[in-house]
């Protein structure tokens, strides 16, 4: 689920010709903005069945607590 | 969640008024950078939109709609018997704009007329009601105004809301008449969302006062805004979406033993180009089917769908259409319905 998860981060974001690391804070990433966000949101939904509240993304920094907010609501 | 149903009533011919002021997405770059404003514009797909010029206010634009209409279907006007003004941004708290209009039309004074205080939903919530009075069977014509000057609810030093909405009017025209096929509307709300979309001040609630109409950072970000101003929280807007919308339209296309393919025109509420194309997407909707005209006039809430309709279906709704429109936004409130066009007329778009 790992590996979908980084695909689908990779594909919402358009990341291009580079590895992206669990422990990366993804707001700082270039391709970062309000839509990308929306963007994620959506995939996430489709991907996984999750919604993500701003609430939450606002305290969420990394790819791995964001994955592990999604398998815990899920 | 009401299933509604009505036949034998439908829309005789539609105009829509928008100012002629038009402000370039570009060229507004008052309060942030060029470069900013052009990823905005890219993003939302919002190329332009029309701001009202002070005085001119939603009821002025409905007026013009209206005005059109009427001449251009030769309407007898002693036979408007109902008169339905839909807005959040009225001339007045009081009286009701439409019991306004019913004297500016020159309308007779046996006209029903109210007013209905809905967001984005209101259009398609609107015909519901109306159509439910027309088919009372004692209402010969109908006239359903729905205007907006959203562009002033906004404040233009916050960048998550300063760059989406405009302003625009625009009139229907009701009947009962044996042509008119059926029409099925699913109707909701979730006030449990109030503030996702709000603007605080200036109701009972919070009073306008000196401290409401104070400028003050909202955010992290450093926008600024008042409260008598609208906020919104764009991305659990676009989470609201995810969670109703598609399947709010997936329930009233079953309610309507209609399929996806039966429809010829899907006209969504004109939010932003993102979001058309979310639920183009999730709903494997041909793009075709899926007018918008969130270019060329931004997000004009409730008036959107059928600003769409006249101004991008002209000449395309000759003899029986089937549409689809679904309407969400501001309460949380939402509403989509299934609805057969037989030979609507469409006016020219009015500029005031």
């Amino acid at each position: 689920m790992e590996l979908k998860f980084k695909e689908v981060i990779i594909e919402a974001l358009e990341i291009e010709d580079r590895e992206i690391l669990m422990s990366d804070k993804f707001k700082e990433f270039e391709e970062w903005d309000s839509l990308a966000q929306l963007t994620l949101i959506a995939e996430l939904d489709d991907q996984f069945g999750v919604t993500i509240q701003s609430e939450d993304f606002k305290k969420i920094q990394t790819l791995q607590e964001l994955f592990d907010h999604i398998q815990k609501v899920q | 969640m009401p299933l509604l149903q009505f036949d034998q009533v439908g829309i005789v011919g539609m105009a829509a008024a928008v100012p002629e002021n038009k402000v370039l997405t570009r060229n507004y770059t008052h309060y942030f950078p060029e470069a900013d404003v052009a990823d905005i514009a890219d993003k939302t797909g919002i190329e332009e939109r029309r701001f009202a010029l002070e005085g001119t206010c939603a009821s002025d634009l409905c007026q013009a709609a209206a005005e059109k209409l009427i001449q251009d279907l030769d309407v007898d006007k002693a036979e408007i018997d109902l008169l339905v003004f839909v807005s959040q941004t009225p001339d007045y708290r009081m009286p009701a704009t439409s019991v306004l209009l019913q004297n500016r039309l020159g309308l007779s004074k046996q006209t029903m007329a109210f007013d209905l205080n809905l967001g984005c939903s209101a259009f398609v919530y609107a015909l519901s009601v109306v159509y439910s009075l027309v088919q009372s069977g004692h209402i010969r014509k109908a006239l359903l105004l729905d205007g907006e000057t959203r562009s002033r609810a906004y404040h233009p030093k916050d960048r998550r809301v300063a760059f989406l909405f405009g302003d625009g009017g625009i009139a229907a025209l009701i009947e009962k008449n044996s042509k008119f096929g059926k029409s099925f509307f699913s109707l909701n709300s979730d006030g449990s969302r109030e503030d996702l979309i709000k603007i605080k001040s200036g109701g009972y609630r919070f009073p306008s006062s000196a401290d409401s109409v104070k400028e003050k950072v909202i955010d992290e970000h450093g926008n600024i805004s008042t409260d008598e101003h609208g906020t919104m929280i764009g991305s659990d807007v676009f989470n609201f979406v995810i969670q109703e919308i598609p399947s709010d339209i997936k329930n009233i296309l079953s309610h309507a033993s209609t399929e996806k393919g039966d429809i010829d025109f899907f006209v969504f509420h004109q939010a932003n180009a993102f979001m058309n194309g979310y639920l183009a997407k999730k709903l494997k909707l041909p793009l075709d089917k899926v007018p918008s005209c969130i270019r060329d006039f931004g997000n004009t809430s409730s008036v959107s769908i059928p600003l769409t309709i006249v101004s991008q279906l002209q000449g395309n709704l000759e003899g029986r259409k089937k549409l689809l429109l679904s309407g969400f936004g501001v309460g949380m409130s939402w509403a989509s319905a299934v609805m057969e066009f037989q030979d609507c007329f469409i006016s020219d778009l009015v500029e005031v």
